[in-house]
């Protein structure tokens, strides 16, 4: 099976479903670039060249380049959606959701419930993530917790090209909006992708390593440092199962507390926020339905509570970091140790 | 060479390493050729390492719990009238650490990657191992399997012979076109498989829904086939686990999978994550769901089994060989009663719907008898 990269995975996926679906278009700025200008045309293929190629396939009618008006791309993908088209709308960076929330969280969010169940939304909202980029804080945030709260938004979040690819085609065809976070420190993970289609389920976690003494469960980039940290602690003898949730709405509880339940042990790691964020969200989640599987405390390892920092050295100490992670496992063996010895 | 080297056999394309889990013997032991000498584990499935040689196992250098590379040195066995000495023995193993390279060994890697063929359009994905002269064999997978399913067989019986493993349309990487889902459809695909690959003459090993479909290829072209083995195979009876079916059909996630897939093993330990994560990958392909529904209405309709095939092992001078598991949960053995005089039934003890998973050893040592 070949292997492609998360960029080249969502640019297949999003190719394979516009050839099977007319109704499939793609609406943001510079998703292919020049168009319509004096530029050359498909110049970008958006900023991170993840559209790339599509204008020339399907035509200016389907790869729409955008003014810079978010809001304007927001409302006309969940306009369009209403009317029977399936958009893929491109928020370029998730820090400019700011100026168009009200067109994803009043409207698109609130359109199937607040007509009956008569209307459908069928929008993908496509945005980057993540901090590591040294584009300061205006373009460097994971706020998928903002989009996690909202009832009717569905929020997913790949961390290798496998699950991009098939989290992307079932985004696309689910009836209902859903918000597509694309890390940009991953986008060059390459792994094996089939050529054919192919849907991954929302709400359906992904064990990427089996263990018996401590559950981290990380989502999007953070899962490559947890499983960093479960290969170098393996070599000890510590035996750490990770989990990628995949979709933070619907959240698989299920796995996790499957998991915790084996384990005992809980890490999360996440980068979305130290306040009301997934990590906070999991831990209480496993605080009420799991506290007679634990045995002993929760460790969340976040961002801290600060803007993401311009300075290099800073933001690489914003970032949980393979270490953080580790000491965090490190901690939780430690107590058992102690209580063992006790 | 008076001392051989057990290495960590490759199991699978994918495979790159493999824990070991336990010895089956302790150092000094004399073992015989096929003899379980170790159970090694790998993300997906664990299986039993066997003795390639008759001997003494002098040196035991990977010890429980250590995970090898591919290739990776497992034991040294001293052949039989051979008594090396320590110094011998730490020689050989000195020399096989330092010239030892992980991945860069292509021993049991005989089978080079997924081929693809197009006959009349269709695409079909098949493995190969082996070469030279011998009339080659061909496996057929069951429903909802590929040509991974024999992983544990695919290049120990490709020592003797080609070996050819498909995956039948609408599984593996094949077309999910089935086009009318029956057991004929299957077996017509089978035969232009043969066609494309001019192979005139060829054995044939058929697992369960693929046992049916090797009876109906010999059925339709009985000058074709040389030699017939079935594993647990469609087509003998009518009884079949709609339930297993109509499971494999449904589940859409692992916890859903997992009952399902233990149905198929004696040893429901062998049911690990990675296997099941493989198989939901295949189902999630699109069309796979449309294909399994088409074949199970076509070929088990009502939860019996359509195609009656026992008549084709009437001709004796066919060589047959029939291999069941005794706790097969899905496919009766009670199906090889009765069956023709000629006709060689093996029932295994503590064996499931996969034989050839399950007690992979003996199924390759019974089938290479078959095969001459």
């Amino acid at each position: 099976m070949a292997k492609k990269t998360i960029r080249e995975a969502i640019n297949e996926a999003l190719r394979q479903e516009m050839a099977r679906d007319p109704d499939i278009i793609i609406i943001g700025e510079d998703v292919s670039g020049g168009a319509g200008g004096s530029g050359e045309e498909d110049a970008y293929g958006g900023v991170m060249g993840v559209t790339k190629g599509l204008i020339g396939e399907f035509g200016r009618e389907r790869v729409i380049d955008t003014p810079i008006s978010e809001s304007a791309i927001m409302g006309a993908a969940a306009g369009a959606a209403t009317t029977g088209l399936r958009p893929v709308a491109e928020l370029m960076f998730v820090d400019f959701v700011g100026v168009c929330f009200d067109q994803i969280m009043n409207q698109a969010a609130k359109f199937r419930y607040m007509f009956g169940g008569k209307a459908r939304t069928p929008m993908v909202l496509r945005t980057m993530i993540g901090a590591g980029f040294r584009a300061a804080a205006q373009h460097s945030q994971s706020l998928y917790h903002l989009f996690t709260a909202v009832p009717g938004l569905k929020c997913v979040m790949p961390s290798n090209a496998y699950d991009a690819k098939g989290l992307m085609i079932q985004a696309i065809r689910d009836d209902d909006p859903v918000i597509f976070f694309e890390h940009k420190a991953l986008y060059d993970i390459a792994d094996e992708v089939p050529d054919e289609a192919y849907t991954i389920p929302f709400g359906e976690a992904n064990f990427t390593r089996e263990g018996d003494d401590v559950t981290i469960v990380a989502f999007s980039r953070m899962v490559h440092i947890a499983n960093e940290v479960a290969d170098k602690l393996a070599r000890e003898g510590v035996s750490v199962e990770v989990l990628d949730p995949r979709t933070s709405s619907p959240l698989d509880s299920d796995s996790i507390l499957e998991s915790v339940e084996k384990t005992g042990r809980l890490v999360i790691v996440d980068e979305s926020a130290a306040r009301c964020g997934l990590a906070g969200d999991i831990a209480g989640m496993v605080a009420q339905e799991g506290f007679e599987f634990l045995r002993g405390p929760i460790r969340q390892v976040t961002v801290p509570h600060t803007p993401v920092p311009f300075a290099p050295t800073l933001e690489d100490a914003y970032i949980p970091s393979p270490a953080k992670v580790e000491a965090a496992v490190r901690q939780l063996l430690d107590s058992k140790r102690r209580r063992m010895s006790a | 060479m008076s001392l051989q080297a057990l290495k960590v056999p490759k199991w699978g394309l994918s495979m790159e390493e493999g824990a070991v889990v336990e010895w089956h013997v302790a150092e000094g032991a004399e073992v015989g050729v096929g003899d379980e000498l170790l159970e090694v584990e790998t993300s997906k499935i664990a299986n039993a390492v066997e003795s390639p040689v008759a001997g003494r196992v002098v040196r035991i250098v990977a010890q429980p719990g250590e995970t090898l590379a591919v290739g990776g040195l497992l034991a040294v066995i001293a052949q039989a009238g051979a008594s090396p000495d320590a110094a011998e023995i730490d020689a050989f193993v000195a020399d096989f650490q330092a010239s030892f390279v992980p991945g860069g060994d292509d021993e049991g890697a005989g089978s080079s990657g997924p081929q693809t063929l197009e006959i009349d359009g269709a695409r079909i994905s098949y493995l190969t191992a082996g070469g030279g002269e011998a009339t080659p064999l061909v496996l057929v997978h069951g429903f909802g399997g590929d040509a991974n399913n024999w992983l544990f067989n695919l290049t120990e019986l490709a020592v003797s012979r080609p070996v050819f493993a498909l995956d039948l349309p609408g599984h593996g990487a094949s077309t999910k076109a089935v086009g009318e889902g029956s057991v004929a459809a299957l077996a017509e695909a089978l035969l232009g498989f043969l066609a494309a690959l001019k192979l005139p003459r060829v054995h044939l090993a058929g697992h369960s829904l693929g046992g049916a479909v090797a009876l109906e290829a010999t059925r339709r072209a009985p000058e074709r086939v040389a030699s017939l083995a079935l594993l647990a195979p469609a087509g003998l009876g009518e009884r079949i686990n709609g339930g297993y079916l109509q499971g494999f059909i449904a589940a859409q996630s692992r916890r859903d999978m997992k009952p399902v897939l233990a149905q198929l093993f004696c040893d429901q330990a062998l049911v690990s994550r990675d296997m099941i994560e493989d198989i939901l990958k295949y189902k999630r392909l699109d069309g796979v769901t449309e294909a399994l529904e088409t074949l199970s209405a076509g070929i088990f309709p009502a939860g019996r089994q359509a195609a009656a095939l026992r008549g084709v092992l009437e001709d004796p001078a066919r060589p047959v060989l029939v291999i069941w598991g005794r706790e097969d949960a899905i496919a009766s053995p009670a199906d090889a009663d009765g069956l023709p005089a000629h006709v060689r039934v093996e029932v295994l003890d503590s064996v499931g719907h996969m034989p050839h998973m399950e007690a992979a050893g003996q199924v390759n040592r019974l089938l290479q008898e078959h095969l001459g």
